[in-house]
């Protein structure tokens, strides 16, 4: 179990370091930070000056590790664009994109194993089966189609629902949330509606796959054969058993949905991470997009280990079977 | 030497005529398989097709602008799915639009394909160093989303470009970019089935028959482990589809000039607001429609030809 996640461990730092050696390349080696701090007008003798106040004739290695010192107590510099610190950029655009991919991973894993579970245990039912088949539309129906469809229908045709921005937010410290107004849930109905309808597919197939697996198994025919009510069986007997599957699942959907959320928040100009990143990139705004790559990277390697961690602490077959494969 | 030793040649299996049966047998799956191929051909045919070349722009004219489909009211006969801003016929740039999300495609599941078939062969054979370092490149890579890395890869190198290359080099940025984000999921199924192989009877007879490395691995492992990747291919083109139609609707992608469906629906989705929704609903419904049948075409030929993957 600890050779398991201790594995992880590493596998995560090394994750994190080859995206810092490409975010360092990116914003040191690729742009001209001089240039980008005096512009290209300046005199040659202050952009000496500041070459040697930014250590940039320093080796390459040299200047990596000060680039590393930086991350890590948190200085990711100046955005060129918006004249600011990143740093208040992003805490600004982040509590955006959490509780929109939150949301979204609610809603599809609700409905998803709602459905998966139904589909498992009446494989029969005509609707069931219409849902099920057409399950392979809302696979293929690109996020951003969804999202501009819904607001053809729900802002222009009938105007229920805002096409745009986050509604008005409230604050506590530093974060932001949309979640107490109703403008705000309001906003926020159709950007996660759409960012989920792609995923509840695809949780419902893996939950009736799982779902038929554990419903041929002997203690579920012995928890029918003692009388109890078939919702009981299905939802907190099979449905038990099926949670690991979909835990990971869950942990790697929220990955994708915040890949995602950077389409929908431009769809529907939600102000989070996502947008901001695309502002970036359209000004090419170097230190902003390099710090985008260091903050996903955190964020896909955190994921990651804590769905590692569940799937460990899940399924007690895999402690053994991990620290068996280590030695092996 | 070699010649006396009769080595068991693999061969693929004849797939043919069968899988086409089996394709048809169920209906949705043939009217998918009928609907794929007659986009196919319409994107093959363009030029014959469409009534007009949108790229040529001394063909265009302004008073014909804006017009709405030929079934609504206002709507010119010789413009059956209206024109856009610049007076282009919408009809025509879907035919191009599609020719060119279906060549995106093709051009990027052939370099993710090939590049992680070779790379899942090679890892998968020689085992040890080379297996390590193969393997901790793909599962770097597979702690991000495939469509994340496109976009990371396709937009930070058009972002770095400058402006007057951009739309010349925006073809071959967008497969490349598609083409990386995705090798590592071939490289992983091709190793897999490598590993299974590679103790079979067939490859230590053709070792004693003195044949090389290179010779096994291309001409005897790898038609055996071909199905696999054939139907991972077809639904792998979905995906690079969808890939591509995404990069190019956050402008990211393929430029106004050399529209993808992606690009009509960006350039759309401007006049949605103003009530021209023909210039987004109808690429939009192309390229779902595309997708649809290509998703249920490629699990159709998944369940038919290789069941473990489902």
């Amino acid at each position: 179990m600890i050779a398991f996640l201790l594995s992880r461990l590493g596998h995560g730092l090394l994750v994190l370091f080859v995206v810092s050696v490409l975010a360092f390349l990116l914003g040191n080696v690729v742009g001209d930070p001089v240039a980008s701090i005096l512009g290209l007008e300046a005199a040659e003798s202050d952009r000496a000056a500041l070459r040697v106040r930014l250590s940039l004739d320093d080796p390459l290695v040299l200047r990596y590790a000060y680039y590393l010192g930086d991350l890590l107590s948190g200085r990711f510099g100046n955005s060129y664009g918006a004249q600011r610190p990143i740093v208040d950029l992003l805490a600004e655009r982040i509590p955006a994109t959490v509780e929109l991919a939150l949301t979204a991973l609610l809603l599809s894993v609700a409905l998803g194993v709602l459905l998966g579970v139904l589909a498992a245990a009446y494989p029969q039912n005509r609707l069931v089966r219409l849902v099920m088949t057409s399950s392979v539309i809302g696979v293929s129906v690109p996020t951003f189609i969804t999202g501009i469809l819904l607001i053809g229908c729900f802002s222009l045709l009938l105007g229920w629902l805002p096409s745009f921005g986050r509604g008005d937010v409230v604050r506590f410290g530093f974060w932001s949330t949309g979640l107490l107004t109703a403008s705000g849930l309001k906003s926020l109905i159709m950007p996660s509606v759409s960012l989920a309808l792609g995923q509840v597919a695809l949780v419902a197939r893996l939950t009736r796959a799982e779902m038929m697996g554990v419903l041929r198994s002997d203690y579920i025919r012995f928890a029918r054969a003692r009388g109890l009510p078939e919702r009981s069986v299905h939802f907190s007997h099979a449905l038990r058993n099926t949670l690991i599957p979909i835990i990971t699942v869950s942990g790697i959907q929220l990955g994708y949905l915040v890949a995602f959320a950077v389409v929908i928040e431009q769809v529907f100009q939600w102000p989070g991470m996502g947008l901001l990143f695309l502002q970036a990139l359209a000004q090419t705004d170097v230190p902003l997009i390099s710090a985008f790559l260091i903050v996903t990277g955190l964020f896909f390697v955190s994921i990651n280990l804590v769905v590692d961690l569940l799937y460990a602490a899940a399924d007690p077959r895999l402690r053994i079977k991990s620290v068996a494969e280590r030695a092996g | 030497m070699s010649e006396t030793v009769t080595v068991p040649t693999a061969s693929a299996p004849r797939r043919g005529p069968r899988l086409l049966a089996r394709l048809m047998a169920s209906p949705i799956a043939a009217l998918a398989a009928l609907v794929l191929l007659l986009i196919v051909l319409a994107a093959l045919f363009a030029p014959w097709l469409a009534r007009t070349n949108p790229y040529d722009l001394a063909a265009l004219d302004l008073l014909d602008s804006q017009l709405p489909p030929a079934f609504m009211p206002g709507g010119d006969p010789r413009f059956l799915l209206g024109t856009d801003s610049q007076g282009a016929d919408l009809a025509s740039l879907i035919l191009y639009g599609v020719r060119i999300s279906l060549l995106v495609g093709l051009l990027a599941v052939t370099i993710s394909a090939s590049v992680g078939t070779l790379a899942g062969l090679v890892s998968g054979y020689f085992g040890g160093w080379v297996d390590s370092i193969v393997m901790r490149i793909a599962d770097i890579q597979f702690t991000f989303p495939a469509m994340l890395l496109a976009l990371l890869i396709g937009g930070i190198s058009q972002s770095l470009l400058p402006g007057d290359r951009r739309a010349a080099l925006a073809l071959p940025i967008v497969v490349l970019a598609l083409g990386i984000s995705h090798w590592p999921h071939f490289a992983r199924l091709v190793r897999g089935a490598v590993l299974t192989e590679r103790q079979k009877d067939y490859v230590a007879a053709c070792r004693l028959g003195g044949r090389g490395h290179v010779s096994i691995m291309l001409r005897q492992i790898l038609p055996n482990v071909l199905n696999p990747v054939f139907v991972l291919a077809t639904l792998d083109i979905a995906f690079a589809i969808m890939a591509e139609a995404t990069l190019s609707f956050l402008s990211f992608g393929l430029p106004p000039t050399q529209p993808s469906l992606g690009t009509l629906i960006r350039t759309g989705y401007g006049f949605l607001f103003s009530g021209e929704w023909h210039l987004v609903i109808f690429p939009a419904l192309t390229l779902v429609l595309l997708l649809v049948s290509i998703n249920i075409v490629g699990d159709r030929l998944r369940d038919s030809l290789d069941p473990k993957l489902r």
